[in-house]
């Protein structure tokens, strides 16, 4: 019955550690597609690209907000692969839901040629 | 009298919870003041021999970032733009004029992260990996100190409760360090390090963001 007791108190007390909140963001596997990409090895930037879309479609699915950053990382890429289409509209994206962007987004639009 | 004994064993364990050794409470009244919105993740300082540090710190360290109620900068796309602009050494980046980072990122504050171990070693009972790092908070706008933290993490932590005796413990040194080496268990560890470092709710942890407190307030008018 101690023993018992014990076990109780130890798992109530192990318990206070846990911070069980849900995240607010959904990341799926950003942040391993953001290394691979410092890596630069391993998967190409067409399959980072992939990678990003399907983040971005399974958050939506999912209805969860997109975590900061990963529409300018994908906007990125797709200037990278000289897709400039699509690397604007991410770019856009971006400071839609983080107009806290704005100034940084509209940096980078001025200065296409220095990002590579 | 054991059931007194008891008695104190439950009250300790309640009331101690989580919290290990208080050190003293971080000065909160800059950062309070300055309630920064925005954080700019600055290439980190790196004083390990590993290459891969600072790019296992950078991919990790944006989440909890993101969690804590702030909006992060993309970190590739920054570090990017360091690069193209010449600031291909995490030193001289982090001795830009604050000003000019805001001008440029139009950032609140930047994290000036230097990263102090990170990778595996072979150590003769076990072989862990470790990620430590510190940090700093500042604000780009002043240039005042805002924060600063400290946070460590090692794969060793939930391992060998069930090793037993000295030669199945050199056995299990040598085969995780190499399980360790060869997934790039760095990278995960570096994970746990970045949450601690940025957690809000650890001692003199970070403060929580606008974007934390709007999403525990009730919907307001707006």
């Amino acid at each position: 019955m101690i023993r018992v007791w014990l076990i109780v108190v130890a798992l109530i007390g192990l318990a206070g550690c846990q911070s069980s909140s849900k995240p607010m963001y959904y990341y799926g596997g950003y942040q391993t597609t953001v290394y691979h990409y410092f890596k630069n090895d391993e998967t190409t930037i067409d399959e980072q690209i992939n990678a990003l879309e399907i983040i971005i479609e399974q958050a939506a699915n999912a209805g969860r907000p997109v975590a900061p950053g990963i529409h300018a990382h994908l906007g990125m890429l797709y200037f990278e692969q000289g897709d400039g289409v699509n690397g604007g509209i991410h770019f856009e994206t971006e400071k839609q839901l983080f107009p806290e962007s704005t100034g940084y987004i509209d940096f980078l639009l001025a200065n296409q040629k220095e990002v590579k | 009298m054991s059931r007194l004994l008891l008695m104190v064993v439950t009250a300790v364990t309640l009331l101690s919870g989580c919290q290990a050794t208080r050190q003293a409470n971080y000065d909160y009244t800059a950062f309070r003041a300055a309630a920064p919105a925005s954080i700019l993740v600055m290439p980190p300082v790196n004083l390990t021999p590993e290459v891969m540090a600072p790019y296992g710190v950078m991919a990790q360290i944006a989440k909890p970032i993101a969690e804590a109620g702030y909006y992060v900068f993309p970190v590739a796309v920054v570090n990017q733009t360091f690069i193209a602009n010449g600031m291909t050494v995490a030193e001289d980046a982090q001795a830009i004029d604050y000003q000019k980072l805001h001008e440029i990122f139009g950032a609140d504050a930047g994290l000036y992260i230097t990263i102090r171990d990170y990778g595996t070693s072979y150590a003769v009972l076990a072989s862990d990996t470790i990620v430590s790092a510190q940090a700093k908070l500042v604000d780009l706008r002043t240039g005042q100190l805002l924060w600063q933290g400290a946070a460590s993490a090692s794969s060793g932590e939930g391992r060998g409760a069930n090793s037993n005796g000295l030669l199945g413990m050199l056995v299990e040194a040598a085969l995780t360090q190499i399980i360790e080496t060869v997934t790039d268990r760095g990278f995960d560890v570096a994970g746990i390090t970045a949450a601690r470092l940025l957690s809000t709710h650890a001692h003199n942890g970070l403060l929580p963001g606008p974007r934390a407190v709007r999403e525990q307030m009730p919907v307001q008018g707006n």
